[in-house]
């Protein structure tokens, strides 16, 4: 077996040939180099995993930890999901002891039943974003008429947050999370003022509790132990972070595929009760979902029948093992009747997606009501044209321009 | 150990199944309430609740799909050829 993975150090994360298409090498690294050595923006070394199998046993083992800020990690600038609790206290929260009880305290607003009782607002959302759309006419840009504010208002709806402020909640969130748009000053003004509301916010709330995710928060206690307003002010934007931007470019990726291919939206078209497994299926399939999951490791441990030494960085490429033949029959076709699919785009594991019940919900809500109100839409671009987004620490398009 | 989707539905026409949970890995992502709304449910802090850990067959396609999509691989299923 050759198992030496340092004679090719490629460099993470890999080109992609366009944004919809994989990168081409990870065939061979699933084949050959299931434990790749590569190298980050940092410089630093990191070994990046493409198996579905090695990639679903690293997340699902707690040894394996989520805090890079220990020394010897390697320095990434992943941002992706919940690692967006970049602070030393927030990650505290999110990484190791704290985090099963935070985890507690914050799942039961994500269940399926609260998600599902949510479903008629978010419906009316959508519907009024598609309004706007179809009153400004052809062609339009799908991600930034529909995509973008619609996870966005339903945090808001989330966290107690009234219509009128919705705008300023999505320029903090889009600033805070871009790497290379906003000048480091834009970036940290966005955070002050985001905190500086939050904690307006959580004193009305304590004032006048409501139905949201906050009031919740404030009156809860856990094993005696609530939370403080620092740390809920880092839960409400981890939230956002965590669930806004990866949302927005979901739904951006998803309409693109299906409508760059025109059976796949036909097939819809005449049933539409595939919305599910479709949208299972373009989570899966979708080739651009950044930067991965990084884990540090703090003993040593064997991965796919290598030794990999405590103090190694993995990178698991969610797209990859995503695509691994091993896991997945015709893992390279886009199947929307495909069931089960066990696709990692949530990750798994005790970290695996809080919110992906709230992601699903969204995603089969745009889907449903774009297939209905919308049956002739149509991507006004060629499917390899379609502008990637940079900048932003997880993958998607800049723009999906739209007809109907 | 890893949950391989299984493509052959129907195999077991009469076979019993018996569903177990492991309360402790269960992430409360609700993954298998939206798979398989009769048979399982989320208690109120998000825990799995199973409602019927024996469920008919005609539930047993829904089940399935709920132990594999299970991102805490917390839901075995005891079949019987
Ligand atoms: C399609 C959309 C989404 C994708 C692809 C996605 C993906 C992910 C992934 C891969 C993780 C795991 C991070 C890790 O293990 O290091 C994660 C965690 C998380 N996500 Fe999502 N997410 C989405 C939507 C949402 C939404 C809508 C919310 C909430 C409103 C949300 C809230 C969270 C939180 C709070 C965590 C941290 C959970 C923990 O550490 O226990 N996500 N997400
Ligand atoms: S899918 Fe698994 S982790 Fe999620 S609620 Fe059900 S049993 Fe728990």
């Amino acid at each position: 077996m050759s198992t030496d993975t340092d004679d090719q150090v490629l460099s993470y994360p890999l080109p992609a040939p366009s944004a919809l298409e994989p990168p081409p090498e990870w065939v061979q690294l699933r084949e050959r180099c299931p434990v790749a050595h590569v190298r980050l923006a940092s410089g630093d070394s990191a070994m990046m995993l493409t198996r579905y199998a090695d990639i679903r046993q690293v997340l699902s083992d707690p040894r394996f930890t989520r805090d890079l800020s220990a020394d010897g990690a390697a320095r990434t600038t992943a941002n992706e999901g919940g690692s967006a609790f970049e602070n030393a206290e927030a990650a505290a929260l999110v990484s190791g002891e704290r985090h099963q009880s935070w985890r507690r305290l914050v799942m039961k607003w994500f269940t399926a039943k609260q998600i599902l009782a949510m479903q008629q607002r978010m419906e009316t959302m959508v519907n009024s974003l598609v309004d706007d759309m179809v009153a400004k006419g052809a062609p339009a840009d799908l991600l930034a008429s529909v995509g973008f504010p619609f996870p966005v208002w339903v945090i808001c709806d989330l966290l107690g947050i009234p219509d009128i402020d919705r705008d300023k909640l999505a320029y903090w969130s889009n600033t805070m999370l871009s790497m290379t748009q906003y000048t480091q000053q834009e970036i940290d003004a966005a955070q002050l003022e985001f905190r500086q509301y939050m904690t307006a916010h959580i004193t009305s709330k304590r004032d006048n509790p409501g139905p949201d995710l906050i009031s919740e928060l404030l009156t809860v206690v856990d094993e005696g132990q609530r939370l403080t307003e620092q740390e809920l002010i880092f839960t409400a934007q981890g939230i956002l972070v965590a669930g806004h931007e990866t949302t927005s470019n979901m739904i951006g990726k998803m309409m693109a595929m299906l409508l760059a291919d025109r059976a796949r939206w036909e097939q819809l078209l005449q049933d539409p009760a595939l919305v599910r497994t479709a949208v299972e299926e373009a989570l899966r399939y979708d080739a651009n979902s950044g930067f991965g999951l990084p884990r540090f490791l703090t003993h040593d441990a064997e991965i796919a029948g290598h030794s990999v030494p405590r103090g190694t960085t993995l990178v698991c490429s969610l797209s990859a093992a995503n695509r691994d033949e091993r896991a997945f029959e015709r893992a390279d076709a886009m199947d929307l009747t495909r069931t089960p699919n066990p696709h990692l785009a949530f990750g798994a594991g005790p970290h695996s997606c809080v919110g992906q019940t709230l992601a699903r919900t969204e995603l089969q809500t745009v889907l449903t009501l774009l297939l209905r109100r919308l049956p002739t839409l149509a991507l006004a671009v060629p499917p390899d044209a379609l502008p990637r987004r940079t900048g932003l620490l997880v993958g998607g398009l800049e723009q999906v321009l739209v007809r109907w | 150990m890893t949950p391989r989707p299984t493509s052959a539905p129907g195999q077991k026409a009469s076979s019993p199944m018996r569903i177990l949970v492991d309360l402790d890995k269960c992430c409360g992502a609700g993954s298998c309430v939206l798979a398989a709304p009769r048979v399982f449910d989320q208690r109120d802090d998000g825990i799995v609740l199973l409602l019927d850990e024996s469920p008919p067959e005609d539930l047993h396609k829904a089940v399935r799909e709920a132990a594999a999509v299970c991102p805490a691989s917390a839901i075995t299923l005891e079949e019987r050829d």
